[in-house]
């Protein structure tokens, strides 16, 4: 009834192919940013900044990463926790070694490291494939934890291994350290995701993301029809890499404050971020966003149901937990297995029938 | 008539926002994961000693504490969580029980103004409490341990370890890294060399290390293992026939249930420990205060076991500060600021520790405003597997001051200089 394409009318190509073509999602869309940029700020405390919408900014920002090139490029990578590593330490060394040097730059600086040691490590890709392929990133994801590890000079000598970040501010607001508002946290998060959601969304709709989705759909074929794979997949890894060294560097700075290889950004940091993106969509923005939220805000909601609500001892809720979100996955990738964004399509197209199915 | 009726009402309000009032301690526990088994019995001792105090005393000069716990698994981000969620509840003290998120906490804690007290845990150069104002890390510390270990070391070898082979296995985190600067300068001084055997988290592989150990054949070999990683080497070490005697693990790896997987193959093992474990006078008050009342935490199985017995003196040792804190400025309801005055004069003496049902559980010490880390004395131990006990067999050793010292002023700073400290205690 409300929700329909009758009466929006197009009349040029830019209007024809936007990405949200139903006036509807349009407010939809205007109405969740006015919120998250216009209300979240004033009212985010720390608990809820912490705890809940830095880390689902930041895991966002990396499923983006991945479904760059797991979802339209068709690359399963095992590595995420090893380039989100990549991305913290250069972005440590970067503000230690340029202390003048403000934060968004050091953000992106190491998002741009990373990038080129993702590169590095996506040259595989051009020989082997599927599992072999995942193989590869897996050792990468080993090989750089073991690096930052063995390497004192990466966390510059301390006794401890740990990295941790120096105070650093934005407009005179400090973002990094601990006397970081909430609302600047999530304001420097938020705005690092909403910039790259927006680059990832029309990177993928033009001619480099079709060349990624030619490479995944059939190689072969692609190549044929004039996609150089080489350059195709090397840019995949290339911006997925960036995008996730930027989430890892957000993770350390902004999020943490302190880490260490071997703890942050273990193999289970890869598993994760991979879960996030089959759970919530391959090949899709808006399901990146939809998995990092659901493995986000899940464990939380229920601790603080079980816990906090019913009084259950901590060590139960845990383990329940773990089988709650377990369950959930494995009946997802049963009953749906294209995820919450399919979920989401399925119901909006239902919408668009709505009330008159027939 | 009116006037009494206002009286009562006035006087329910107050006593109402008495009731309410409470000293707050998050646990911050975990018991769960690889390193539930050490996590259980110190969450456990920590809070039976206060859940003994509330239901002997009233609590703390009559206020009763709060012991929240909050899981974390021994996971930074989950650690990170349960501040936020706990922090605004009134916490008065943080006890993580992890150096990860001893590390994690270290800024927030210090930006909140909320003291931290790691013990025997964390950043070591927190001792300087001229820099580190809200951290503390009494009664002992890492480079502590690291110093203690090689005293005895040296003392067992007629006063001279000149060319002995010593191997640190050690897990591969902050937590494990600590003693290796200690070490490798207490190297220097006494003549002997160093070996450093990292194992990654979470430490059931060990293969490769011990065949290294077995290769290189180590005089000693010392170990800062926690969770399941110190099971894993102590049955690894009997695998190699590696003597026992010359094992020694640091105060999170010598405990019951480190050891009793290998059975009668762990006889012999030592290991450090900054507490006594003994049938202390207080188990019998927990007993019957909390346990037959059935509140024990957990299961009540951990009652008098070596983690259990530091998670209690962990919690006794807040409870002193508290009642210090109040002492001190003459109110029952603290601040987190006030805590942190209380632990700056805190003073543990043998007559207190006896008074209190503790008799000589840890070694008497001091804490000042300069000084926050305690005499950092410890002991060793040694595994009995036929009796399934622990028996120290030396008193507590204090640790080298002429190696340690400089390195705590170097460490803490250079953590002064990077963050813009200026000294206190002045």
């Amino acid at each position: 009834m409300f929700y329909r394409e009758a009466g929006d009318i197009k009349t040029s190509y830019v209007a024809d192919s936007q990405t949200f073509p139903i006036a509807f999602d349009r407010i939809g869309y205007l109405c969740v940013i006015a919120v998250a940029f216009g209300v979240l700020p004033f009212i985010i405390g720390p608990y809820w900044a912490n705890a809940v919408f830095v880390p689902f900014l930041i895991y966002a920002i990396a499923a983006i990463g991945l479904n760059i090139l797991t979802g339209y490029c068709g690359q399963v990578s095992l590595g995420t926790g090893g380039f989100m590593a990549v991305g913290a330490y250069a972005c440590y060394k970067l503000m230690t070694g340029f202390p003048d040097l403000n934060i968004i730059f050091v953000i992106l600086l190491a998002g741009g490291i990373t990038a080129a040691v993702g590169t590095a490590f996506g040259l595989p890709s051009l020989r082997i494939k599927g599992f072999y392929l995942a193989v590869a990133t897996l050792a990468a994801q080993f090989f750089l934890v073991w690096l930052f590890n063995k390497v004192p000079w990466f966390y510059n000598n301390s006794a401890s291994g740990q990295i941790s970040a120096p105070e650093r501010s934005v407009f005179g607001v400090a973002v990094t350290g601990p006397n970081v508002e909430a609302w600047a946290k999530y304001l420097i998060c938020l705005g690092f995701l909403f910039v790259l959601a927006w680059m990832a969304r029309n990177l993928t709709r033009g001619s480099l993301g079709r060349s990624w989705m030619a490479i995944r759909d059939m190689d072969i074929a692609a190549e044929i029809i004039g996609v150089n794979p080489l350059r195709a997949k090397l840019t995949a890894f290339a911006v997925s890499s960036f995008f996730i060294g930027i989430a890892g560097a957000l993770f350390f700075s902004v999020y943490l404050g302190a880490a260490e290889a071997g703890e942050a950004f273990g193999i289970n940091k890869s598993f994760l971020v991979l879960f996030m993106i089959i759970i919530g969509g391959l090949g899709s923005i808006f399901g990146s966003l939809a998995g990092a939220a659901f493995l986000v805000l899940l464990p939380v909601l229920l601790k603080n149901t079980f816990v906090g609500l019913l009084g259950w001892p901590t060590d139960l809720t845990a383990h329940l937990e773990l089988m709650v979100v377990g369950g959930l996955i494995l009946t997802f990738l049963i009953a749906e297995p294209h995820g919450l964004a399919q979920l989401w399509r399925v119901a909006k197209e239902k919408l668009r029938l709505w009330p008159f199915p027939h | 008539m009116r006037k009494s009726l206002l009286m009562l009402a006035s006087a329910a309000t107050l006593t109402a926002g008495a009731a309410s009032a409470d000293l707050v301690f998050p646990d911050l526990s975990y018991r769960t994961g690889p390193y539930a088994a050490g996590g259980v019995p110190f969450s456990d001792g920590y809070q039976d000693y206060f859940a003994m105090l509330n239901a002997r005393d009233g609590g703390i000069g009559g206020v009763p504490a709060r012991v929240i716990e909050c899981e974390t698994a021994y996971n930074t981000e989950k650690g990170v969580e349960c501040y936020e969620a706990t922090k605004g509840e009134g916490a008065l003290l943080y006890q993580p029980l992890s150096t990860g998120i001893t590390y994690q906490l270290i800024p927030k804690v210090s930006a909140d103004g909320i003291p931290m007290h790691t013990m025997g845990y964390g950043r070591t150069s927190a001792a300087n409490g001229e820099v580190f104002e809200w951290v503390f890390n009494y009664p002992a510390n890492y480079w502590d341990a690291a110093s203690v270990a090689i005293k005895y070391l040296h003392d067992q070898n007629g006063g001279s370890l000149e060319g002995k082979k010593i191997a640190l296995l050690y897990h591969n985190s902050a937590y494990g890294k600590e003693p290796i600067r200690t070490l490798e300068n207490l190297a220097e001084k006494h003549g002997y060399t160093l070996d450093t055997l990292a194992v990654d988290h979470p430490g059931q592989e060990q293969k490769s290390q011990w065949l290294q150990i077995r290769r290189t054949r180590p005089d000693y070999v010392i170990m800062w293992g926690w969770g399941v990683m110190n099971q894993v080497a102590i049955q690894e070490a009997a695998n190699i026939r590696f003597p026992m005697e010359n094992f020694i693990g640091n105060w999170w790896a010598g405990a019951e249930h480190d050891v009793l997987p290998a059975g009668d193959a762990a006889n012999g093992y030592k290991s450090l420990n900054m507490n006594r474990v003994v049938d202390l006078p207080v188990f019998e008050e927990i007993k019957k205060h909390v346990h037959d009342a059935g509140n024990a935490a957990g299961d009540g199985s951990n009652l008098g076991k070596v983690i259990y017995t530091r998670g209690l003196y962990a919690a006794f040792l807040a409870a002193e500060a508290a009642k210090k804190a109040q002492e001190i400025h003459g109110v029952t309801e603290l601040t987190p600021a006030q805590m942190r005055d209380g632990m700056e004069a805190l003073e543990i003496t043998e007559e207190l520790m006896a008074e209190r049902g503790l008799d000589n559980i840890g070694p008497a010490f001091s804490v000042s405003c300069s000084d926050h880390g305690g005499s950092g004395m410890g002991l060793i131990q040694q595994w009995d597997a036929s009796a399934e006990s622990w028996t120290p067999l030396t008193e507590f050793i204090a640790p080298d001051a002429e190696v340690i010292a400089p390195l705590v002023a170097e460490d803490s700073e250079a953590f002064a200089a990077e963050n813009g400290i200026a000294k206190r205690c002045n």
